[in-house]
């Protein structure tokens, strides 16, 4: 039998191979990249039984239209996602997030849209035939690194899956992505630099998400944030959740894609627990931010973990 | 030494070795950076080292601000490491099909266009940190005579190869990109190459670089 795969039919509108990400090479220009939103990430991988270091495919918004040829596979799909299995025998199921389901050779899928969010995750038993690079099977479109030569997925392209065929199990979780009023934030290094207008507006005002958001980072509307000592500084480190503030006052947030240095001021830096929340906050959503101190961040670290920990161990 | 240091988020911790901008300071950020590396502690995601700063960010499902913090306090007994820094040559090609702002700056510092590659290619520059994108390389100080400041409108697409001059620095994007240096020149060399996976960065942190013309056609000839 030869190899099985996935033939694209549509590959959506920014599907790649994401994991864990890519570590210890800031210094030479590399982001961390991997997934945007991790708990979806390992209830996906845990759902069909792989370990963590077995990407997924990550989509934005409108995932692919995939076939899948000369193999049977045990697959799932987490996110808030509206899709469909077309049956070779021309049947039409409507596919259920957070279970696995089984697709047998010249079944299709396709991953329609995700709802009131951006981000949705393809998952296979055994995972794809991909190489690693730097350790990481994550793409970076913009350095062009990792699976596929670092590019997102395109049209007729083959996904070839890692051959272990196994008996199908059903696998279910019932699971709402949780919903939160506040982004909370710990004060940035160059708080002090804005007026306390702009802070007030920060922790009062909505924003709003702008159209200008991807993996690299987000763009947000509202109330223009003033700088009372100096637009520029010295170009520096970014980390994923970073807010810097250019000059025009628009706030823009630091996402798993991000160029490794920047030169606009930090007014804050969003906390751990909330990036997963952050990242599926679609263009039009209203943002609003709370101050948190960092032993408080530190706590809801900790609860973030417990919680996936908890959801994690209700999958058998 | 640093002089202060703090959080950055729940997982990173920032340094900031003062606020001049010189080789001496970005000695000292370069030689924290290799010793912490060396040390290679568990839950350190990345270790980010600029001008003046040195970013250690961290898993904090591992470890903690408090926990890695002691880790480069306790770092300042450690010795200096062996600099072993190289120097480069990187030719670049001046055709006014690579120099995009030449006008412009010629313009605005009132010299000309010879005058300023004389001033650029005459200098010995040295590397302050590699970032933004995958290689970039962050070189200085130009000459005082040929120092601007960004295009007030950034390109959206800026030339793979293209060497910019800004404030007292010069770069090579290593890739297409948006930026918003003064571009006076391009190189066929590969500043970064993600074939080379041991060693991807031409230039690193702390190395030297001397910039040299060449022409057209040895610019179309250079990767043959």
């Amino acid at each position: 039998m030869s190899k099985g795969y996935f033939k694209i039919l549509r590959p959506g509108i920014n599907s790649t191979f994401q994991d864990l990400g890519r570590f210890n090479l800031h210094h030479i220009g590399i982001p961390l990249s991997g997934v945007m939103d991790k708990r979806n990430y390992l209830i996906g991988n845990k759902l069909v039984e792989n370990s963590n270091y077995i990407s997924a495919v990550e989509f934005a918004y409108q995932g692919p239209l995939l076939k899948l040829q000369s193999t049977n596979v045990t697959a799932a799909i987490t996110g808030n996602v509206n899709f469909k299995i077309l049956r070779a025998n021309s049947n039409i199921e409507n596919g259920q997030c957070y279970e696995t389901f089984e697709l047998k050779a010249g079944d299709q899928i396709d991953i329609i849209s995700t709802n009131k969010s951006v981000y949705g995750y393809f998952f296979i038993k055994g995972g794809f035939e991909i190489d690693s690079f730097w350790k990481s099977y994550s793409i970076n479109t913009k350095a062009k690194i990792g699976p596929n030569d670092g590019n997102k997925f395109i049209l007729n392209q083959k996904l070839f899956i890692k051959n272990k065929e196994s008996k199908f199990q059903k696998k279910r979780i019932e699971h709402l992505n949780s919903k939160i009023e506040f982004i909370r934030v710990l004060k940035g290094t160059n708080f002090n630099y804005f007026s306390e207008e702009a802070i007030d507006s920060f922790f009062k005002k909505e924003f709003i998400v702008s159209k200008l958001t991807d993996r690299m980072g987000m763009r947000i509307e509202g109330p223009k944030l003033e700088n009372m000592v100096e637009t520029n500084i010295k170009s520096e480190g970014l980390i994923k959740g970073v807010i810097q503030v250019p000059g025009d006052g628009n706030p823009i947030i630091m996402l798993s894609d991000y160029g490794t240095i920047g030169g606009y001021p930090k007014i804050g830096v969003v906390i751990s627990a909330d990036h997963d929340r952050l990242t599926q906050l679609s263009p039009g959503s209203k943002i609003k931010f709370k101050l948190v101190e960092l032993s408080e961040a530190e706590n809801l670290y900790k609860l973030y973990e417990i919680e996936t920990k908890n959801i994690l161990n209700q999958i058998r | 030494m640093i002089k202060n240091i703090t959080n950055l988020g729940d997982a990173a911790v920032y340094c900031d070795f003062g606020n001049k901008i010189d080789q001496e300071t970005n000695l000292n950020v370069i030689k924290y950076f290799k010793n912490l590396r060396q040390l290679k502690v568990i839950g350190i995601t990345n270790i980010t080292p600029s001008y003046n700063k040195l970013i250690v960010s961290f898993d904090p499902s591992v470890t903690n601000y408090e926990k890695i913090k002691n880790k480069i306090l306790d770092l300042k007994s450690k010795k200096n490491h062996n600099q072993n820094n190289k120097l480069i040559k990187i030719p670049i090609c001046i055709d006014e099909e690579f120099s995009l702002d030449i006008k412009r700056l010629s313009e605005k510092l009132k010299i000309e266009n010879e005058q300023i590659y004389n001033f650029f290619l005459s200098k010995e520059y040295y590397c302050y940190m590699t970032g933004f994108i995958a290689g970039m390389p962050f070189l200085g100080d130009t000459n005082e005579k040929i120092r601007l400041n960004r295009l007030e409108t950034p390109r959206v697409k800026v030339p793979m190869g293209s060497i910019g001059i800004t404030e007292q620095f010069c770069n090579i994007y290593t890739y297409e990109s948006p930026g918003g240096w003064n571009i006076i020149g391009n190189t066929p060399i590969k500043v970064f190459n993600k074939l080379n996976q041991e060693n991807p960065t031409l230039i690193n942190p702390g190395d030297r670089v001397k910039f040299y013309k060449i022409n057209k056609q040895e610019y179309q000839n250079f990767n043959e």
